[in-house]
Order: structure tokens, then sequence, then C-alpha cells
């Protein structure tokens, strides 16, 4: 009997914990709809295309190769992150470079982002610092897969 | 002939009333669960970028729901798979026949009762119906020939009707206190004052009857902590091979069940569409003052009452729906039998015998 009598006042507790969210949710709704500023928002809701969040420095997102001053990347096309990507979704080609001090540069380099996990370990393992995913851009889903097979001219934008 | 047209408007007027709140409930549950969880909710149906707080969200989803292919399973039988949806929704849009919106409306010299029907077993009558609805969902299982749904409806139904009784015996304590079936007359009957000065509600005549029925109506509703025939997102419920427009007519009968129950909640245990102290020719309030109104004020303000009390208990349905994890079945059931019928019979024990001694 007493346990029942505390069980029903667990749920009446509940319910008033419900009521207090909402009574003090819609208060700060009701002053926003009357453009009285408060430092509290009704809503944690971040609206997502209009409002963004701001991403973190170390967020990783869409890939990009650098260049060198010259303009070609700085890639050397030493394959270290064709062997560590987990994905299996790198694929460089190698040729010969006319420089002597580079050696090596890739004739293509692909990225299937539609296999991607965004693990970082390419970044990690490049030991040019040639590929970053510092772009911020989260935001490149498409309609088919092969538009997500980025090559050389696209990760250099 | 021109009863028939009056009844016909008064039916048409009830009918709108009814379809266009119970629509608006699914935007009001999904707002009100949104600003109890912090959210905002839906706000982005819009009509030429005409958004206004997500108002036309519930006609889009009428338009998704009707576009949506409506698929019936190969192995079921069609005519009762589709007459399910349609039987558990008319048995409730019946209802809103027997409810008193307000008193009577005079205008040039006609008395008409805000109405539809006013008949000596109104009460009776909306607890048939309720219960008939029941029908609908083991349709609706049995028909989807499908094992689960089976299960679904036969526990739909088993839930249902151990609560029926409850609910059927927590009114009996009602009607010995207002000694009529119709329910304009219980209305007019909770017009009257205790002591003087509290109105005769039945929430202060029947405080253990209002708990009971509350809880068994929340149960009859099907939704939440009472949603084991259903249990949209794990529990294979009744009308699993149901989609499209026939789906959405189940859960649209979901939402006319919490109209309902707030109806009747308003209308047996808050007075219906009294106001304190507001007669006829307006306001007499126990200390002396008054305040005399027009007729057609005071048939307002008891419209009015009516509309305010029962999106009341639509909030409170819908908030409780948002706040409380749904119960075992053994625990339901247990509620219902254990403890809701013998409290209601406690209940009936004690009005009789309260009602004998004082005379
Ligand atoms: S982020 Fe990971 S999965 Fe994606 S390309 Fe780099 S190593 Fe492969
Ligand atoms: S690890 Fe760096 S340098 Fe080596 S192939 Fe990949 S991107 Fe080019």
């Amino acid at each position: 009997m007493i346990k029942a009598l505390g069980n029903f006042i667990a749920i009446i507790k509940g319910s008033l914990l419900t009521t207090r969210h909402f009574m003090v949710n819609m208060w700060f709704h009701t002053l926003k709809l009357l453009r009285i500023k408060t430092k509290r928002k009704g809503a944690v809701t971040i609206q997502y295309p209009e409002e963004k969040r701001e991403i973190a420095s170390r967020h990783r997102s869409l890939h990009r190769l650098l260049k060198r001053d010259d303009g070609k990347p700085r890639c050397v096309a030493c394959m270290l992150c064709v062997t560590v990507c987990p994905s299996e979704c790198i694929f460089v080609e190698a040729t010969e470079d006319p420089d002597p001090e580079i050696q090596k540069s890739p004739s293509s380099f692909i990225i299937d982002l539609s296999r991607c996990c965004f693990c970082g370990f390419c970044v990690e393992a490049c030991p040019e610092d040639a590929i970053r995913m510092d772009t911020g851009q989260i935001e490149f889903a498409e309609y088919t897969r092969d538009r997500l097979i980025y090559d050389l001219e696209k990760l250099t934008e | 002939m021109s009863d028939w047209i009056i009844i016909l408007i008064k039916i048409i007027c009830a009918l709108v009333w009814f379809l266009v709140i119970a629509l608006y409930l699914t935007w009001v549950e999904r707002k009100e669960s949104a600003v109890i969880q912090d959210r905002i909710g839906a706000n982005r149906a819009n009509i030429w970028k005409f958004r206004v707080i997500g108002l036309f969200q519930p006609f889009a989803d009428a338009i998704k729901m009707l576009f949506k292919e409506d698929f019936t399973p190969r192995f079921s039988r069609k005519f009762l798979h589709n007459l399910a949806p349609f039987v558990s929704f008319f048995f409730v849009a019946i209802t809103v026949s027997a409810i008193p919106f307000g008193d009577v409306l005079r205008i040039g010299g006609r008395e008409i009762k805000l109405q539809i029907v006013d008949f000596n077993v109104s009460l009776l009558f909306v607890m048939a119906m309720l219960s008939l609805g029941i029908y609908g969902i083991i349709l609706a299982g049995w028909s989807s020939n499908n094992r689960y749904t089976l299960l679904g409806g036969m526990r739909g139904a088993a839930q249902l009707i151990s609560y029926e009784v409850a609910l059927g015996l927590s009114l009996i304590g009602l009607i010995m206190v207002y000694p009529s079936l119709k329910l304009s007359a219980i209305v007019h009957y909770q017009g009257e004052l205790l002591w003087g000065w509290i109105p005769k509600w039945g929430v202060f005549l029947q405080p253990l009857g209002l708990l009971i029925f509350f809880f068994a109506a929340l149960a009859e509703t099907k939704r939440v902590p009472f949603d084991l025939p259903e249990g949209e997102n794990e529990i294979v419920g009744f009308f699993t091979e149901y989609s499209g427009l026939k789906w959405g007519l189940f859960m649209f009968t979901d939402f006319m069940e919490v109209l309902i129950i707030a109806c009747l909640l308003t209308t047996l245990f808050f007075g219906g569409w009294q106001v304190p102290w507001l007669y006829a020719d307006g306001f007499h309030f126990p200390w002396g003052g008054q305040w005399l109104l027009p007729h057609g004020i005071v048939v307002a303000f008891q419209v009015l009452a009516f509309n305010l009390k029962v999106f009341f208990f639509c909030w409170l349905q819908v908030l409780i729906r948002w706040t409380y994890p749904r119960f075992r079945y053994d625990q339901v059931m247990d509620l219902g039998w254990k403890l809701l019928v013998p409290l209601s019979l406690i209940n009936i024990a004690g009005t009789a015998i309260l009602l004998s001694l004082l005379g």
C-alpha cells in the first residue's frame, strides 16, 4: 500500500517535471514572440540550413590536396595513404616528376568518397602534408555515386 | 422542414469542429512534445514561404498520406481489411453527436439545443460507441492475416475490454449523484451550487470516480503509457499491414479519441459548458453581486468555457503521453483489474453510503 502510494507520488512528480519544462519554455517562446530579448532561449534547436553550427577546428571534413608554390600538388605518390586507408578508397597512380628532388608525382589521384569513412588516417599517414581534411565542407551529398568520386582536379580546387 | 435543416447544420458544425480540432491535435502533439523537450518542433511546412509556427503541418501530413501507396497485402481478407479503419473511425466520430456544446440558443423564437441529438441514454450511447471501436482493432488484426497483427489485435482487445469495465463502473457513482443518463441533464445538474458557492461539478462530488475514469480513459485511447496494442516503434501492433490513408485513419482515430475523452471529462466531471455562477441571465456571484448579460453573450461564454476545458484536457493528455514510459503488459492488467476495478467498486459503495446518509 505504502509502496503503491510512493509510486503514485513518483508518477505525479514526473508529470510536474514535464509541466515545468513546458511552462518555462513556453514563457521564453512567448517573450520571443513579443520581441523581448532574454538571455535564455525556449529551445536549444539550431535551425540547420539557415543557422549553422561552428565546426570544431579539428573536424574532419572534405579532403583537399595541397599545392606547391608552382601550383603542382605536393603529393609525391608514396602510396602511404593508399596503404593505410581502411576503406581502400584512395587510388593513386605515379609518374616520374621532372624535378629530381621530387622524383615522383601523381598522374591520377582519386578518392571514392562514397566509401570513405572520414577516419583521417590518410592525413596522419602523409609524410608530405599533402592531404588535409580541413575544408570545413560537410554538405557534399550527391544524387549519383559517380559524382562522389573525386579526382585530382576536384581535390586540388 | 426547417428542423431538418437545423439538424443538418448542427451535424456539419459539430463534425467540422471535431475533425479540425483532431487534425490540429497532431500539431499540438508535435509542438507540445517539442516544447517539453526543449526543441522547436515541426515548423517547415509553408505556403508561399508563410510558415506561421508550423500550422500547415497537419495539411502537409494529410497530403503526404493521400499520395502514399495504399498497400494491401496479398494474403489479407481484402474487404474486411479495408473496412477495419473505417469501423474504428466511424464509431469514434459518431460519439460527437451526443456531446452538449452549450445550452439552448434562442434565435427568432426558436430554441436550438447546442447538441446534435439530446436523447435519454446519451451517456450509455457514448460508452457503447467507444467500446464498439474495439471491433475496428480486432478486424484490423484479424483480416491482415498476419500472426503478429492478430496477436496485436487480441492484445488491444484484451486491454480495451478490461479497461471498459473500470470505465463503466467509475461512472456508476456519477449517475448516482446526478440521477440521469442524459448528458445534457448531467451538465444541468452540475450548474447547481454546493453549500451556496462551490459549483456542483463532478470533480468535487466524485473525485475518486474522476481519477478512475481518467486512467481508464487514457488506456482506452491506446496512447503511450498504455500503447501496448500498437507501440509504433517496437511492438508489432494491429495495424502493421496498413499504409497510406488507412493507416492515417487509425492514427487519426487515436487523436479523435483523445478529443472525445477530453469532451467526456469536461461534460461529466468539469461542468460541461457551465461557467461557475453563470446562469441563463448572467452572473450571480455567491457574495451577492450580479452581472447581467444578454442571451447571446451567455451562450458564447458557455461554448467558450466548454472549448477551453476540452483544450485543457487535450493538453493534459498530450503531456501525459510525453511524460511516461510504457507500462509492461502485466502492469497494465494489474492496474486495470487489481486497482481500478476494486477502487471503482469502493467508489460505488462509498457514494451509495454517503448518499443514503445524507438522505
Ligand atoms: S579519411 Fe580514412 S577512409 Fe577516407 S580516404 Fe582518408 S584514410 Fe581513407
Ligand atoms: S601519403 Fe601523401 S604524398 Fe603519399 S600518396 Fe598519399 S597524399 Fe601523396
